[in-house]
């Protein structure tokens, strides 16, 4: 069997796989800056409860595996009433896992933003949330991206464990078709150059592409 | 809580902590690989030639951009395509311990550009073999900026074996979907599995840190005074 022969069969399979992945990736990268917003600024809160709180968060979903996370997520929440779908679930738990990491880009990019700027909003007697919108957030913003491109690589490349609960992604596709066909190399292959596709033609570029955008931006304001 | 059972949790930690072993040996293992092909990674990067370096660059990229479940299950499934069978174990050790060794390879090559140019050039002048220009002068310069990567990336492996045991090497988390199937009770496995990442992470995590400081001062590198 030619490879032609190959995605002339199973070609609309990986295609379909792909846009879950897509899926996959969109809805949890939402969710992962969303929390990651959230907890950065909450670990560098005063108030000790709401900072103590957020490290919690933080370490627990660093200091377990993202698997077990799913498998938690998927198997025992069920058990205290609470059934996710597992496309739901699937999205829920990257996002969560990824928004860990993302909120300590959050916290080190605020906190590398020069203190003279925050002291000097402080003396144009700016309220405490313009003072974040206005003049700190702007400029930690140029300062996380190049760490959120990376975390987007790895948030795609997490999405594959959904795979293990069922969601019709990528990597799903790719396991059935070798089971079925027994051809490792064509199924297996065909996913890895699509997935190596989307993160190194897609989202780096994509990035990039931010980045100017958004310090252009800001030069002229 | 809840529907928490003690004894059941008791009946299965004997097991948890025999696939706990498993985890760890397989992180070791894996991890050992990944320091050395890692640094022929980087080192195949700085070659005067090429073709080789292209081609190691460009493998290293696409092994970082791709997903290493996905490299489990290739490494494990294509080689009885060629009448290769390879033991889950083996597979995976090579499909993890070469993801890794892309990501320590990185660390390796960003730790070596830390050391500026004047450090080789004043070797040169000295008259240094390279053995000796790497030895005294280049990596003791070199490690301490790499050092946190490197941490990093142990306890990274370490968090990503639980991907082996789609292939089916017995883990803990291979354990804990046994064990969960075995009674119906997913609670106490999985929460146990959590529980052992977070005991063992948290304080490596830690000893990493500290481990950190204690080179870069016994290396004279420290930027505080003495």
């Amino acid at each position: 069997m030619t490879y032609a022969e190959f995605l002339n069969e199973h070609g609309a399979r990986l295609i379909d796989g792909s846009i879950v992945t897509v899926q996959q990736t969109i809805l949890a990268a939402l969710l992962a800056i969303a929390i990651a917003l959230v907890m950065g600024l909450m670990r560098l809160s005063s108030n000790y409860v709401v900072r103590s709180s957020a490290t919690v968060y933080i370490e627990i979903f660093r200091g377990t595996s993202l698997l077990v996370q799913l498998y938690w997520i998927f198997f025992v929440l069920p058990l205290f009433g609470i059934t996710l779908e597992k496309f739901t679930a699937g999205f829920i738990a990257v996002g969560m896992n990824l928004g860990a990491y993302g909120a300590e880009v959050v916290r080190g990019a605020i906190q590398s933003v020069p203190k003279g700027q925050y002291e000097a909003a402080l003396a144009l007697n700016m309220s405490p949330f313009s003072r974040m919108r206005r003049i700190i957030f702007p400029q930690a913003l140029i300062l996380m991206l190049p760490p959120w491109g990376n975390l987007f690589i790895e948030l795609l490349k997490a999405t594959a464990l959904v795979s293990l609960i069922s969601v019709t992604d990528l990597m799903f596709q790719a396991k059935q078709i070798n089971g079925t066909t027994y051809l490792s190399i064509e199924a297996f292959g065909s996913a890895l150059v699509i997935y190596y596709i989307m993160s190194r033609l897609v989202i780096t570029p994509g990035m990039r592409w931010l980045e100017r955008a958004l310090s252009r931006h800001m030069s002229r304001a | 809580m809840f529907d928490w059972k003690w004894d059941f949790t008791i009946e299965i930690l004997p097991r948890l902590i025999l696939a706990t072993f498993n985890t760890l040996m397989a992180a070791g293992v894996g991890y050992g690989i990944a320091l050395i092909v890692g640094l022929i990674f980087a080192l195949a990067q700085r070659t005067p030639i090429r073709i080789i370096n292209w081609s190691v660059r460009e493998a290293v990229e696409f092994i970082r951009s791709t997903p290493l479940v996905l490299q489990i299950f290739f490494v494990f499934y294509v080689g009885p395509q060629f009448d290769l069978r390879l033991s889950p174990w083996t597979a995976g050790m090579i499909a993890i311990g070469l993801h890794y060794a892309s990501y320590l390879s990185e660390v390796y090559r960003a730790g070596l550009e830390s050391v500026p140019q004047g450090q080789w050039e004043a070797c040169r002048a000295l008259n240094l073999s390279t053995r000796r220009t790497y030895f005294r002068i280049i990596i003791p310069q070199a490690l301490p900026p790499a050092l946190p990567g490197m941490g990093n990336y142990l306890v990274g492996i370490f968090k990503d074996t639980p991907m082996l045991s789609v292939i089916g090497v017995a883990e803990l988390m291979h354990t804990a979907n046994a064990l969960g199937s075995e009674s119906y009770r997913f609670l106490e496995p999985y929460t146990m599995v959590g529980i052992i990442f977070l005991a063992i992470s948290l304080p490596t995590a830690f000893g990493l840190r500290t481990f950190e400081t204690w080179v870069s001062k016994t290396l004279g590198m420290s930027k505080s005074k003495k």
